[in-house]
């Protein structure tokens, strides 16, 4: 077995809302290895959301030990989570979440915004992301003149541009029809199979987990047996 | 700034609104571009073709009380004096008070020669005013507003003066001619003037014989009009009456601050309109931050730290604020002219309007900062949960 790029040992999480408090993770304990792809399952409320978040670093434990790309997440402050989800994260939402302002390019740019990269060198990493993700024509529309699908190829670029060791995908296909969503999952399929990247991905759709290399199930808060590596 | 982009789309996200927005706030900066030059104006009187080689010599404790005449000759003899005149506070009304005239006794050898170039008067009128010792030249815009013609006689009552022979307050002068402000931003400052012969009313008049109210002085070189005004002062030091020579404007700003202080009402106004922009401009950029807390949440999530966060939201509010006051002031620069045209006799200077820039980024950093740190507290996982 490889390194694992996600380490999770006994994690708890609890949300605490004035006097009333929510369980949502108990004893949680992962490994994902590096170049997997992942594809999380399990029931509405089960947990799915928070486990995502916490692996990519916009949440903290209650308790427990989370280790991504080499870093040990729960001691990290906001300003360093900030910092280290930039270097090391790309996030897919089921609603793209792109600015509808910013044509697709402008979009793919943002997080290069962070970096010390030139402007004709971000135009040039964007253009590049956005012919991976097959959709370079269109780097000059706004969100609002493309179909789902392709708003949400512009989102993987944007996840991309970067570079980052892990991609993490909450419902990438949740928002798209049959043919729009084999296509976003295919190229997922050919990112981590020929760009070595790293994907966890929640979905409720069994023919997407199918794309994925390994399926992890959850329930209340908590992982199946069935879903744990061997 | 490679943030700029990202700052200027955000802006125009809502295009009707952010121009609706802009509108008002150039109107208000162009408001505020005019009253500040205004009140800049009236701070600083005018350092132009009038007034700058004038001074006043008053009693130095109240401008009220009167000197003797005899002073003219000792001012005279100050080097730099090139000449000087006096004049009384004859305090007129024409039939009603309500119809103010403002008459002035004047010595017709040193006041028009004080005043040299400064009249329009017909070289007739002046020979007429000259032989006539009840003889009285009134501004033509007072002659209109009474019906008033040359050659009649026109009775005025004085506040102040009895007359020596019959002890009453009217007196009568015979109008010989018109004079007007050569400069016409003067014109509506001496709409009101008569001028009338000092020795008739030095004569005539019952009590204070030999004291006049003020003298006026005209220098050579304006620049030395305070080192002068020191000589003057200096000859009736520890005198019965002392003196206080000042310049000519800054004894008219005092005479009409005490019409109200101009500056005050000047500062409410604008205090009222800053005070309405902040309401306009602070609900525009918080609804603009509200509309937009999912975005936020993705800038946040990609890594932009709490800093630049608060940071793209205040350059978006600063970006906003700065160009309508830019607009609005230019605009109000434009309109310079016009105030001037309205305002005779002060100096307008652009440089009062740097305040106004000044005050747009104060304004912008008002209005920007509660939604910047609204911004900048937004919890990730909470904003990005209301989109689902
Ligand atoms: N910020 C929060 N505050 C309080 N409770 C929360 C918060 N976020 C999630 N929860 C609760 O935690 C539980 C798990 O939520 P989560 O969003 O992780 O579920 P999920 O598996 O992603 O569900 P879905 O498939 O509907 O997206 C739910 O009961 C939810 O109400
Ligand atoms: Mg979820």
């Amino acid at each position: 077995m490889s390194e694992a790029i996600v380490s999770l040992r006994n994690v708890d999480k609890r949300y605490v809302r004035g006097k009333q408090s929510v369980d949502v993770l108990q004893g949680l304990t992962l490994d994902i290895p590096k170049g997997e792809f992942v594809a999380l399952m399990g029931p509405s409320g089960s947990g799915k959301t928070t486990l995502l978040n916490l692996i990519g670093g916009l949440d903290t434990p209650s308790a427990g030990e989370i280790t991504v790309a080499g870093q040990r997440l729960d001691q990290l402050g906001q300003g360093a989570l900030a910092r280290w989800r930039a270097n090391h994260v790309g996030f897919v939402f089921q609603f793209y979440n792109l600015m509808p302002m910013l044509s697709a390019q402008r979009n793919v740019e943002l997080p290069l915004l962070l970096t010390n990269l030139s402007s004709a060198q971000r135009k040039t990493n964007a253009l590049a992301a956005l012919t991976l993700v097959g959709i370079a024509d269109r780097a000059k529309h706004k969100p609002n003149e493309l179909s789902g699908g392709q708003a949400q190829r512009v989102a993987i670029a944007r996840a991309l541009v970067a570079d980052p060791t892990i991609l993490v995908c909450d419902e990438p296909t949740g928002d798209l029809d049959r043919k729009s969503a084999d296509e976003v999952l295919h190229l997922l399929q050919i990112l981590n199979r020929e760009h070595g990247k790293s994907i966890i991905m929640v979905t409720h759709d069994p023919k997407a987990a199918e794309f994925a290399g390994r399926q992890l199930h959850m329930d209340k808060g908590a992982l199946l047996e069935a879903g744990v590596a061997a | 700034m490679k943030y700029f982009p990202l700052i200027w789309a955000t802006l125009w996200r809502k295009k009707t609104r952010t121009i609706f927005t802009l509108l008002s706030v150039i109107v208000a900066f162009l408001l505020f571009g005019m009253l500040e030059t205004v009140d800049y104006a009236f701070s600083h009187p005018s350092n132009g073709i009038t007034g700058a080689n004038k001074l006043i010599t008053t009693n130095k404790y109240s401008i009220t009380l009167s000197l003797p005449l005899s002073f003219a000759q000792q001012i005279r003899s100050v080097p730099g004096v090139d000449e000087v005149t006096w004049i009384s506070w004859f305090g007129a009304y024409y039939q009603e008070s309500k119809n103010f005239v403002f008459a002035l006794p004047v010595d017709s050898e040193t006041y028009f020669n004080l005043h040299q170039g400064e009249f329009v008067v017909s070289d007739a009128a002046m020979q007429q005013y000259r032989n006539t010792r009840t003889a009285a030249l009134v501004n033509s815009a007072l002659m209109k507003k009474f019906g008033w013609k040359i050659g009649g006689k026109v009775p005025l009552h004085s506040t102040i003066w009895t007359k020596k022979s019959d002890g009453s307050l009217d007196w009568t002068f015979d109008i010989v001619g018109t004079f007007d402000a050569k400069d016409p931003t003067q014109a509506s400052a001496q709409s009101t003037t008569l001028l009338f012969h000092y020795e008739l009313f030095d004569e005539a008049r019952s009590f204070g014989k030999g004291m006049v109210g003020w003298f006026e002085e005209r220098v050579a070189d304006p620049s030395q009009s305070a080192p002068i005004s020191n000589r003057i002062d200096a000859l009736f030091a520890n005198s019965p009456n002392e003196t206080k020579t000042q310049p000519a404007n800054d004894f008219t700003m005092a005479f009409i601050k005490q019409f109200g202080d101009i500056g005050f009402v000047l500062r409410a106004i604008l205090g009222a309109v800053f005070f309405t922009l902040l309401f306009l401009t602070g609900n525009t950029m918080m609804q603009s931050v509200r509309e937009r807390i999912p975005e936020l949440a993705v800038l946040k999530t990609l890594g932009f730290g709490d800093g630049k966060i608060l940071g793209l939201v205040l350059a978006e509010s600063l970006l906003l604020c700065v160009i309508a006051a830019v607009i609005g002031l230019a605009l109000s620069y434009a309109a310079l002219p016009i105030i001037k045209q309205g305002l005779r006799g002060v100096e307008l200077s652009p440089t009062a309007l740097i305040p106004g820039i000044a005050a747009a980024v104060l304004l912008a950093l008002i209005v920007g900062l509660p939604p910047a740190i609204r911004a900048m507290k937004l919890n990730i996982v909470d904003a990005l949960a209301d989109r689902r």
